[in-house]
């Protein structure tokens, strides 16, 4: 069973692919729409650390209305629909079955587009449920996304249940928990009824982990365990690595929420436990980010030209991110870095450079295998070194801004120093955001012929080698 | 079967644990925190106030959570858990694009520089990329009865007619101004013994000892918005420090009293300005008022003798003594 890189299908019916086919498609599009509508929002936040005038005078524009916009629409919308996409793709064909009910996606992805049309509209007229970062939705809209995750829960184990292998391919295990444990995470979110003041901090540092840890990193992780064996054509490392890795961030990940209120009046041991678990995240994470590694390694010929690209960088931005994430917990690190833009600059590294460029390695290397239409190669490599050159510009000007601004104020300058100091780096971060947006047009363009669009005329294919159904 | 039950169930359950231990209970537990010595609930104004802050997501740039160091200390004493009794939304935020504003109802009391502020930020902060919520504001051809319009400045202002706030702004201004951290008994700030360790009755006689970078940097850091980098101040808000006989006089008591105490309402040179003056002497230190007093001695052309920190520390005793 662990040995999924030569993919029989047996007894599935021609309706079955088809069906499935229709599901990543519609799912990848709809990701593929809101990434260019969520990262156009923050391409003019940008430039409006840059220009504050720009855009600016009306209230629906204005930057306090516009970022929870931002970063809603590219968690709930982009990511998540677009990891729904490839989850059940690879759900069926891991399990050599179809997926359990296309209608069931179908209602999915209805309710997933709902709440983040209805969350966009409400946030620009100012409704929210307080600046609580990544739960301002107000408590209705919610709701529909909760029942968007309890649909998809629901399709995925029916799905798995059907399987026609003899174990549960680990992919299903972190994509089926990140699923079910998320349900939670938004159950205790929505609750009104027992955070006041300082309760709702506590409420808040654990959300705000748990919502990127234990929804986006799962599911990323399991697409990612069975991107790279189709990819190199090669089982994974270890088995029981991935599987070591799968309790340990289930264990761990819950517990280190409150290092983003370190010097807080949250209990110092609340904030203490956080900083020692943020330190235990380090085994799962190098244990997962070895597991692909070295199934990746001695096959350099694979990455060329190939979607296999998208997945290093995806595993090396889980890497480094990740351990960027603990060695920011620490409070001697949080004395500099936290509350200045180096927070953003990591954020931008995980949500980005781990979580997008997975969702790109899953799409570019498992869509054309069940549409038999590639992306061209050419633009699929532009589309690649603008994002990458365009995330290294983002992170490295914010994480050198940021420790520039902390040490700002360790050294006792008047605050506006601070803001002047910044300016540069504010345009750096403009810079490598326009190219990391450029590069998603590009996205939504080969998505297009991945997809629905004809056939690319013949110039442009000459140079596609190719990956192999 | 059993497996899918081991693994989504299973696992399912141990998150459900982990939930309750670390989000949900320490939620309930936390929520009980009773309000801190002289927290007081906002006024149904402020409390409106509060809602326009949170629904223009003034926190994605301001915290309100002054953290137990060094670096913080300008913007008051670190936040208790007693602060946030009624603090629901909380804005405690993640992010110090601008200052932290927990205590910004006593660092800028002036209810007219806030409506210039939130008017159009640059009009008092040249450098500043706080977005403008003119959007808050409205442009009429006349301020009708019992309203002051904004004394916006003439490069900031409209074309024609004048800007009142709207009611919006009114109450956000009604709540940044209440923003004041009640004081906690018998705290003492661990770098109060900082700045007065430098003696404030140095050795009489002793050369006055003006450090000029730093009395630069102070002006920036607590005078600038108001009277600005300039010295020249916002014409009929703000008075101009620049060639001010207040500044130039030869005997420095008027201008140590004016710092310590804050000034309102008087007439300088002939106008009564609008603006608040607010108080420093629980903010600065003697040595850093005469640092402050020396540097508006000697910039934009000023020349007039230079102050020590002993006068600054005979002018404090004399009011306490008033007291
Ligand atoms: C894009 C970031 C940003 C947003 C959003 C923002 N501010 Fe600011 N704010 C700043 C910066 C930067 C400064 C410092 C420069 C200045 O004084 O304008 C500042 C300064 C201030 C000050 C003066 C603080 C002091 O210590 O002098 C106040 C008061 C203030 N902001 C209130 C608000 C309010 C109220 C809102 C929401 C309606 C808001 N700000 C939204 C960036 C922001
Ligand atoms: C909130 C705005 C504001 C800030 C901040 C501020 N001032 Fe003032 N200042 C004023 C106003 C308004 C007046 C005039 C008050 C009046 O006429 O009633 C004034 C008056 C003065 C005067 C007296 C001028 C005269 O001719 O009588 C001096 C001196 C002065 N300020 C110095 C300072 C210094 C030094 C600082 C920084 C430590 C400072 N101010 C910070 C608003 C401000």
């Amino acid at each position: 069973m662990q040995d999924i890189a030569a993919a029989a299908q047996p007894s599935l019916s021609p309706e079955d692919t088809r069906a499935l086919r229709t599901v990543f498609n519609v799912y990848t599009i709809c990701a593929a729409l809101w990434l260019v509508f969520a990262t156009f929002i923050g391409v003019i936040l940008a430039f409006k650390f840059v220009y504050p005038e720009f855009w600016a005078h009306a209230g629906w524009l204005t930057f306090g209305r516009l970022r929870p916009i931002h970063t809603n629409d590219t968690f709930y919308a982009w990511a998540s629909i677009g990891l729904v996409g490839i989850a059940y793709y690879v759900a069926a064909r891991s399990s050599r079955t179809r997926l359990y009910s296309p209608m069931l996606a179908w209602i999915g992805l209805g309710l997933f587009n709902i709440a983040a049309i209805a969350g966009t509209v409400a946030l620009d007229l100012g409704i929210n449920d307080g600046t609580l970062e990544y739960r301002e939705w107000i408590w209705p809209i919610r709701l529909v996304f909760l029942a968007a995750l309890l649909v998809t829960a629901w399709n995925l184990i029916a799905t798995v249940a059907r399987r026609n292998t003899q174990g549960i391919y680990l992919s299903n295990w972190y994509t089926i928990g990140g699923v079910l444990w998320t349900c939670i995470i938004s159950i205790v979110a929505i609750v009104p009824w027992y955070q006041y003041g300082l309760g709702q901090v506590a409420v808040s540092g654990f959300f705000m982990h748990n919502a990127v840890g234990l929804w986006f990193t799962p599911m990323a992780l399991g697409i990612l365990y069975y991107a790279i064996p189709k990819l190199f054509s090669r089982p994974i490392y270890s088995y029981a690595l991935g599987v070591f890795a799968f309790w340990t961030n289930l264990i761990f990940y819950p517990i280190i929420g409150s290092h983003h209120f370190l010097f807080s009046p949250l209990p110092w041991w609340l904030q203490t436990i956080a900083i020692v678990f943020s330190v235990a995240m380090l085994v799962p994470v190098w244990a997962g980010s070895a597991n692909y590694l070295l199934t990746m390694r001695g096959r350099p010929e694979r990455l060329y030209r190939s979607p296999a690209m998208f997945i290093l960088v995806g595993v090396l931005g889980y890497l480094i991110g990740s351990s960027q994430g603990t060695a920011e917990a620490f409070r001697s690190m949080q004395q500099i870095w936290h509350l200045t833009n180096f927070t953003v600059g990591h954020s931008h590294l995980t949500m980005y450079g781990f979580i997008t460029f997975v969702i790109w390695g899953g799409v570019y290397g498992l869509l054309p295998r069940i549409t038999g239409k590639q992306a061209n190669n050419l633009l699929m490599g532009i589309h690649f070194w603008w994002a990458t050159v365009g995330m290294i510009i983002y992170v490295l000007a914010l994480s050198i801004g940021g420790t520039v601004q902390g040490l700002d104020w360790i050294h006792g300058l008047p605050f506006i120093d601070s803001v002047v100091n910044m300016a540069p780096y504010w345009l750096w971060r403009a810079i490598g955001g326009s190219m990391m947006f450029a590069s998603h047009l590009l996205f939504l363009w080969n998505v297009w012929f991945m997809t629905y669009g004809k056939r690319q005329p013949k110039a442009f294919a000459v140079a596609s080698t190719g990956v192999t159904a | 079967m059993k497996a899918l039950l081991l693994i989504a169930g299973g696992s399912t359950l141990v998150y459900a644990m982990l939930a309750v231990l670390m989000g949900v209970i320490p939620g309930i537990e936390l929520s009980k925190t009773p309000p801190g010595p002289g927290v007081e609930p906002l006024t149904p104004l402020e409390a409106e106030g509060r809602e326009v802050y949170v629904a223009n997501g003034c926190s994605y740039c301001h915290t309100q959570q002054v953290r137990p160091l060094p670096e913080d200390a300008v913007f008051g004493r670190p936040t208790a858990a007693g602060d946030l009794a009624y603090q629901t939304p909380e804005l405690l935020g993640s992010e110090r694009n601008g200052p932290d504003l927990s205590d910004i109802g006593a660092r800028q009391p002036s209810a007219v520089w806030q409506y210039m502020h939130l008017y159009d930020p640059r009009s008092v902060v040249p450098q500043s990329i706080m977005p403008d919520f003119s959007f808050l504001f409205r442009v009429v051809a006349q301020a009708p009865a019992g309203v002051t319009p904004v004394p916006v400045p003439k490069p900031y202002a409209p074309a024609h007619g004048v800007v009142i706030p709207t009611h919006k702004a009114v109450a956000l201004v009604a709540y940044l101004l209440s923003l004041k951290q009640p004081p906690i008994p018998g705290y003492q700030p661990p770098s109060a013994a900082a700045p007065s360790a430098a003696p404030p009755s140095a050795a009489p006689g002793a050369a006055p000892a003006f450090d000029a970078a730093e009395g630069a940097k102070l002006f920036s850091a607590n005078c600038a918005v108001c009277h600005q980098a300039s010295g020249e101040g916002i014409a009929g808000v703000f008075p101009p420090l620049k060639g001010n006989a207040v500044v130039l006089a030869a005997d420095p008591t008027q201008q140590i009293h004016v710092i310590l105490e804050g000034l309102q309402g008087a007439n300088v040179g002939d106008t009564v300005y609008p603006g608040q003056m607010p108080a420093f002497k629980s903010v600065l230190s003697d040595a850093q008022i005469a640092n402050i007093i020396d540097h508006e001695r000697t910039s934009w052309g000023n020349h007039s003798p230079l102050a020590t920190p002993a006068d600054v520390a005979a002018e404090r005793a004399k009011l306490k003594h008033q007291e």
